[in-house]
């Protein structure tokens, strides 16, 4: 047993900070979140130069411990661009089950020149377990998915996205479907990132890898995805409480710095607590991955834990500010807002009790 | 950054299970389960076989006793410890004195003290609150007054557990009142329960419990040789002591231990054609407790892992906060789990309600103590708020 990141996991870590901080302060954040990408392509290659956009895609070079590292850092600096979204999760999924021919689009994945999407969610739906409505048919050798996905994350950009869609004999299919030939609406969505939600009209979709049932590869990406944004929300936490305790130091009222008033240091503290807790459990989840146990209780426990802390974390950092953390031009409502997607993605913290409470009967005494 | 223990520290992990679940009575186990101990003879019992095997005191230096254990040894020594309802060795003796003594006696002290401490041939209990003295423990106003080969003290100790049991004392008194700071006067003694001028008084508890005791000094006459360290040096061995009480405080495997009952139980309560433990709402309560102990478990494996030169991390505060909370959270459970059931009150064996709800409530009220004792969390948000954040 050991939490310890390797040397070259240490300099990822050093590299990704160094990129992001140097590209993102809150006056650039904003320009950036409000432009009409919603993130910047100049920061994107940076990322691809560095190696980032292609992490996981062999599984012998990388793994989830390096996926946590980078999306800990997107999340401390809270960086818009879509790494997980359009790149790693995806591409992952790519590299996983897809045929050499189309691995071959994970090369621009990772210079930054081509930008996918995993589409699986559907309109009025909490966590998708099979169940789709989106579905496959087949017309002699070639295939076409119909259906909406809702809320696809990148899904606004992407060239390829790649479809989850009931099969004709049951099961869920996984099709590679071109961007242009969906029909797109974007949207920003309230923390400021982008989506869209994706009608598919029979539109021509090329079976990823050998085709049939996907359901494993389907769940093993679900479980990669929550664990990265378990990252990236513990990055956005950390950042939250070391904004907050700077400004408990710095802003004076009664003539004092408000550091002087125990009821706000003690919660600072809890703050803390709800950190740490957190973060084991992202330490977990990532672990457990690349171990190679991909379980669902697990990145439920994990995401029940992000859920607790990041709530907790969000509202007492803008309450600790006091009103300027209610303003835009001021970061930690931002975080707070991000912290807020993050719960709303692949699971609620309901959604994830809802998971854990039909397990608990399975076992006696509770372990890792 | 790797999950699964190494095969020697699984190997190290099986042997332990194998010693607790072999060599401790099962009745004993039994009684650690349902928290009715017999004491002090469980106790004792317990602890010697532990001490024979080698495993009652791990943490103290080697050559007395101690392992010199990689930091999450000492985490599967406690953990599998709990987990198989074996004891833990009394806290005083084991985490409290015993380590003071062997960092900071004399080699008289070290050979009178350590081996009956070990083997619980002594009995201790701790005199450090007092009446004025609780989370400022500094001010505390019990005196020593040297006098040729003796102290003599006098004043009064508060809440000490198991005192009744005890065969001595160890204690803070001051022993400079004219110190320039309030810590600077402070001298660690110890002293034999039956010395003339030491009376017992208990404390009845809101469970309708007696575990905690008051302890009077009038003229107490202690030899001078009973001083541990050095005269007016006591605060820094009573820093010392609470850096190692809290860690290990957790006590995230018995809590477990109660959770896995909780749900059994509430597996045998009729609720709406199912059971309680059927109820959303309920199995809700339990999954987030458990999933509360899992993440205190890896965040102590993380804070055990970083306490390199034996000096306790101050992150090791959040082990004390947040295993109180989910101690406290588990006991309201069989609580919840009990509903009228927990009415009765030692009641007899005629009424028909199940012993476990008969002790829900009293236990819960009980353990009230774990979010005031061993520093209040307060203190520990403050440690946490000054220490770590910097506030």
């Amino acid at each position: 047993m050991d939490f310890d990141l390797s040397e070259e996991q240490q300099l990822l870590r050093d590299v990704t900070r160094d990129v992001l901080s140097r590209n993102y302060d809150i006056t650039r954040y904003n320009e950036i979140i409000n432009g009409d990408l919603g993130w910047s392509r100049q920061v994107w290659g940076q990322l691809a130069e560095v190696g980032l956009l292609g992490l996981g895609f062999d599984p012998t070079e990388a793994g989830q411990i390096e996926i946590m590292v980078v999306m800990t850092e997107i999340g401390r600096r809270l960086a818009p661009e879509p790494v997980a979204q359009a790149a790693l999760i995806p591409g992952g999924l790519l590299a996983e089950v897809g045929t050499d021919e189309q691995k071959k689009i994970l090369d621009d994945v990772s210079a930054g020149t081509a930008l996918l999407a995993f589409a699986h969610g559907e309109p009025r739906t909490r966590v998708t377990t099979g169940e789709l409505e989106t579905r496959a048919e087949r017309n002699g050798d070639t295939w076409t998915v119909r259906g909406r996905k809702n809320p696809v994350l990148g899904g606004d950009s992407a060239d390829k996205i790649i479809v989850t869609a009931a099969l004709p004999d049951g099961g869920v299919g996984l099709y590679l479907v071109d961007g242009t030939a969906t029909t797109r609406h974007p949207y920003r969505t309230f923390d400021g990132r982008r989506g869209a939600q994706i009608d598919l009209d029979s539109v021509p979709a090329e079976p990823l890898g050998g085709g049939g049932d996907a359901r494993e590869p389907v769940a093993r990406t679900v479980i990669r995805y929550q664990s990265a944004l378990c990252a990236e929300a513990v990055g956005a936490m950390d950042e939250a409480l070391r904004l907050t305790t700077a400004y408990l130091g710095e802003r004076k009222q009664f003539g004092v710095p408000l550091k002087n008033f125990q009821t706000l240091t003690q919660r600072a503290a809890d703050m803390y607590v709800s950190l740490e807790l957190a973060r084991s459990m992202n330490f977990y989840a990532a672990m457990s991955i690349s171990d190679g146990r991909f379980d669902p209780v697990v990145a439920a426990r994990a995401k029940l834990q992000i859920a607790r802390s990041g709530t907790h974390i969000a509202q007492e950092a803008i309450q600790l500010h006091g009103g300027i953390g209610m303003t835009a031009e001021y970061p930690v409502g931002h975080y707070a807002a991000r912290l807020t997607a993050i719960n709303n993605t692949f699971g609620t913290a309901d959604d994830q009790l809802r998971a854990l409470t039909g397990e608990i009967g399975s076992y006696g005494t509770v372990s890792l | 950054m790797k999950l699964a223990l190494s095969d020697e520290d699984a190997a190290f992990r099986e042997d332990l299970r194998r010693i607790y679940t072999t060599e401790i009575p099962a009745d004993i186990r039994e009684r650690t389960r349902e928290g009715e101990l017999n004491y002090p003879d469980d106790l004792v019992i317990s602890q010697r076989i532990l001490n024979e095997h080698g495993l009652a005191v791990p943490t103290w230096p080697v050559e007395w006793g101690g392992k010199d254990w990689s930091p999450l040894r000492r985490q599967i020594w406690l953990d599998e410890m709990q987990l198989a309802g074996v004891p833990e060795p009394l806290a005083f003796n084991a985490k409290m004195v015993g380590p003071v003594i062997a960092q900071f006696g004399s080699q008289e002290l070290k050979e009178r003290f350590l081996p009956p401490t070990a083997n619980i041939d002594i009995w201790w209990c701790q005199g450090f609150s007092e009446p004025e003295a609780g989370s400022d423990l500094a001010s505390l106003r019990t005196t020593a007054v040297r006098d040729g080969d003796s102290y003599v003290i006098n004043g009064q100790k508060t809440w000490t557990t198991l005192g009744q049991y005890a065969d001595w004392i160890f204690l803070l008194a001051r022993t400079n009142p004219e110190a320039p700071k309030k810590q600077a006067g402070i001298s660690f003694l110890l002293a034999r329960m039956d010395t003339p001028g030491i009376t017992l008084r208990p404390i009845k508890l809101i469970d309708g419990s007696y575990e905690v005791n008051e302890v009077f000094f009038e003229d107490v006459r202690v030899p001078a040789d009973q001083l541990v360290g050095e005269e007016n040096q006591g605060w820094t061995y009573a820093k010392f002591l609470l850096g190692n009480e809290r860690t290990g405080i957790a006590r995230i495997g018995y809590t477990k231990l109660w959770m896995s009952q909780v749900k059994e139980r509430a597996a045998q309560v009729r609720l709406n054609g199912a059971t309680l433990l059927d109820d959303p709402l309920f199995a809700a309560r339990v999954a987030e407790v458990e999933n509360g102990l899992l993440a205190l478990e890896l965040t102590q494996m993380r804070v055990s892992g970083s306490e390199a030169d034996g000096k306790p991390n101050p992150a090791s505060s959040i082990l004390k906060l947040r295993g109180s909370q989910l101690q406290q959270a588990a006991t309201e459970l069989f609580v919840e789990a009990a509903g009228p059931d927990a009415l009765p009150f030692d009641a007899g064996d005629d009424i028909d309600v199940p012993t476990w709800a008969g002790e829900a409530a009293p236990r819960y009220l009980n353990f009230r103590k774990t979010s005031i004792f061993g520093g209040t969390n307060e203190i520990q948000r403050n440690i946490i708020a000054s220490t770590i954040l910097g506030l």
